[in-house]
């Protein structure tokens, strides 16, 4: 059973790196904020990106979250925050993550992140941080830079194989 | 060369009003009915006669964090640099009826306002303030019943006469489906709710403002001034339907219901806003309610400077822009005001930044000498013939809502109203951008340089005292009344032609947390998910 998705989820990888299959992201708001203009206007330019976009919505927890980000099979989780918790929330996502063995999924958190806080989230294992101000335009690049970090490393493998 | 460029150039409002060259005694024909005089219907130049020779709006910065007792400093200390009227901002477990030690309220407890769970943290918010001297906003919607109730219990265990409370409460649910998203029950029970309030407001309360009809947050979503008063004043008017539908007269609350507008960017676009939605809701209570009193025509408005448009790049400029936003909300009439700090991009204001949107205040007051004459843009060939524009534009909104939507609260569950914001809000991102909607500072005119300024954190010390306060509060109350009362909360919110004010008074009394009695109200009402329909 794991092996079936794992391979479906690396067969997606290479295919959005030839960009035949829409690369999928999970977008929610964790916790307790409503305000979600940000993210939908996000969602909105992702969709026009290319990107197939399941957005969770507002009230979510962290659970909640990767409970329906592994039912969707989605490549990237992206959290948008803006009370000042991204830091809490970033440690509890990546130990949930890693709690799941193997799986290979990209995390992202958007919102009111200070400058000084860039390179915490970093250390915590975040791979896309998007603070207030980051063009619409460049959040699309940005994941999608991302992911292809992660399918490079994997057609490496393959080819020493 | 440059005529040819200038014909190419579109110019137009914010709103997307077309701006022309020069406007002259042509743009303002036959202007006096349409006019009328300050403090009169239609009430275009202003809701009172003397304006602020007579008296200045009301100077009322939002303020809250932590627990009641870092909020209660921080509020001395707005009293004391010369804040006229409290507003409090309350934590998001509080606006969304969960208790500061609830499981799911661990990270947000009093980070974006005060951790409020029981009588006892408002009473402790208040202490050593004169409640019945300094009038206050409680921004609070779906626990506003609640809240309310807690204010009222606190005020009665002061011996102060409930009958003169000055105040307003935000109260209002149908922008939380549009907007701001702070809804907890679905829209019918929420609308009861809402009346229920105001209704036991306007007969126990006469000098509250039960609800503030709020366009804000919609304006800050993404809408235009157009779409901001259309929405805000169909809210108003479902929420009078049903009063009216409850059997109460319209004259007897119409002058209870306050309003609260954003002040964007487009300087005069707005002080026109202002003066069409008087204008407006003048004519809304004449011709739709035939109201009979001239203060049922009257609309009053808190002025919230918009944060969207403070980016975080280079914050101090955003002293410049709350300032405009400052003047133009003076020179539309705003009866209170509430100035953003440069620091909204980043966090809740720091006492230096909060200073300083004070300053603005009373820089205008005591400086500028705009005081001294009421609607001193009247009569201007552009603010008129704008006015206009807007009240023309506003109400061919409004009658859509009407006639097509079938009312905001049908129109909220279908997602009609969010989807043209969001749209708005996505092509103004796409704009600035493309550098087509300049902000300086961020598209325009950019530095390297990160400004170095301090931001205020979230306490995480007051948190876990209050999370503490919470549990030992349960421990020193009588269980058997807390019970006894919560079940006559259930039965009041099950008999829908009961008012829940009354029981949820008794209840706080027995210190039943915010937690406890929402969780009650929950399993009368059920909860409402957010549809998604907007991506």
């Amino acid at each position: 059973m794991q092996k079936t998705s794992g391979a479906r989820s690396e067969i997606r990888a290479f295919s959005s790196e030839i960009g035949k299959k829409p690369p999928r992201i999970l977008i929610a708001k964790p916790g307790l904020d409503g305000h979600d203009r940000g993210a939908l206007v996000v969602s909105r330019a992702l969709r026009d990106a290319g990107f197939e976009v399941i957005y969770l919505g507002l009230y979510g927890t962290i659970d909640q979250i990767i409970q329906v980000a592994i039912q969707e099979d989605v490549e990237i989780i992206g959290l948008s925050i803006l009370s000042g918790t991204h830091l809490k929330v970033a440690k509890r996502l990546i130990e949930r993550i890693r709690e799941k063995k193997g799986w290979k999924v990209k995390t992202a958190i958007g919102g009111i992140i200070p400058d000084e806080d860039i390179p915490k989230l970093r250390r915590l294992g975040i791979d896309v941080i998007v603070p207030t101000g980051t063009p619409i335009s460049k959040v699309g690049e940005f994941l999608k830079g991302a992911l292809k970090k992660g399918s490079e490393k994997k057609v490496k493998r393959r080819a020493a194989i | 060369m440059e005529h040819r460029s200038i014909e190419k150039r579109k110019f137009e409002t914010d709103s997307g009003i077309p701006v022309v060259q020069f406007y002259s005694e042509g743009d303002i024909q036959d202007l006096e009915a349409r006019l009328g005089l300050p403090g009169k219907p239609p009430f275009t130049r202003g809701p009172y006669e003397t304006m602020y020779r007579g008296r200045l709006w009301t100077m009322r910065q939002y303020s809250g964090m932590g627990d009641a007792s870092q909020s209660n400093k921080r509020y001395k200390y707005l009293l004391a640099q010369g804040q006229t009227g409290l507003s409090v901002a309350f934590d998001l477990p509080t606006q969304l009826g969960y208790d500061s030690d609830d499981e799911i309220a661990e990270d947000d407890v009093g980070v974006v306002g005060v951790a409020i769970s029981s009588l006892k943290d408002i009473e402790e918010l208040f202490e050593g303030i004169p409640i019945d001297q300094v009038s206050t906003h409680l921004n609070i919607n779906a626990t506003a019943p609640v809240i309310f109730a807690m204010y009222l219990a606190m005020a009665e265990k002061r011996g102060i006469d409930i009958s003169l409370l000055r105040g307003t409460l935000q109260n209002d649910i149908l922008k939380e489906f549009l907007a701001r998203k702070a809804f907890i029950f679905p829209p019918e029970p929420s609308v009861r709710l809402v009346c229920d309030v105001i209704e036991y407001s306007i007969k126990n309360v006469p000098e509250f403002n039960p609800v503030s009809v709020t366009g804000f947050h919609v304006k800050e979503m993404g809408a235009s001034s157009i779409q901001e008063v259309a929405f805000c004043l169909s809210d108003a008017i479902s929420y009078s339907q049903e009063l009216i539908r409850r059997g109460l007269d319209f004259d007897k609350f119409a002058s209870n219901l306050s309003f609260h507008f954003a002040c964007g960017r487009d300087f005069f676009e707005e002080i026109a806003k202002f003066r069409a939605a008087r204008r407006i809701w003048s004519k809304v209570a004449r011709e739709r309610f035939h109201s009979k009193k001239e203060e049922s025509e009257r609309l009053r408005f808190f002025s919230g400077g918009s944060g969207a448009v403070l980016p975080a790049q280079e914050p101090i400029n955003n002293v410049v822009r709350s300032s405009m936003q400052c003047l133009a909300a003076v020179l539309g009439g705003a009866q209170s005001i509430h100035v953003m700090a440069y620091d909204e991009a980043l966090s809740i204001p720091t006492e230096e930044s909060v200073k300083i949107c004070l300053r603005t205040q009373q820089i205008i007051a005591y400086e500028s000498a705009v005081t001294k004459t009421v609607d001193p843009l009247g009569g201007s060939f552009f603010i008129e013939r704008l006015t206009d524009q807007l009240e023309e534009k506003i109400l061919e909104k409004m009658n859509q809502i009407d006639a097509v939507w079938g009312g905001m609260p049908n129109a909220v569950v279908r997602g009609y109203p969010q989807r043209e914001v969001i749209d708005r809000a996505y092509k103004q991102e796409i704009d600035i951008e493309s550098g087509k909607r300049v902000v300086v500072g961020r598209n325009k005119y950019t530095t390297q340089s990160k400004s170095r300024i301090e931001i205020q954190h979230p306490d995480e010390k007051a948190s876990l005292l209050q999370k503490k306060r919470v549990k030992a509060l349960r421990r020193k109350r009588d269980a058997k009344l807390v019970a006894a009362a919560l079940d006559k909360v259930k039965l009041a919110c099950e008999n829908s032609n009961a008012n829940v004010i009354p029981v949820l008074i008794e209840a706080v009394k027995t210190y039943a947390t915010v937690g406890e009695i929402t969780a009650v109200m929950k399993l009368a009402f059920g909860t409402y998910k957010d549809p998604g329909l907007v991506v």
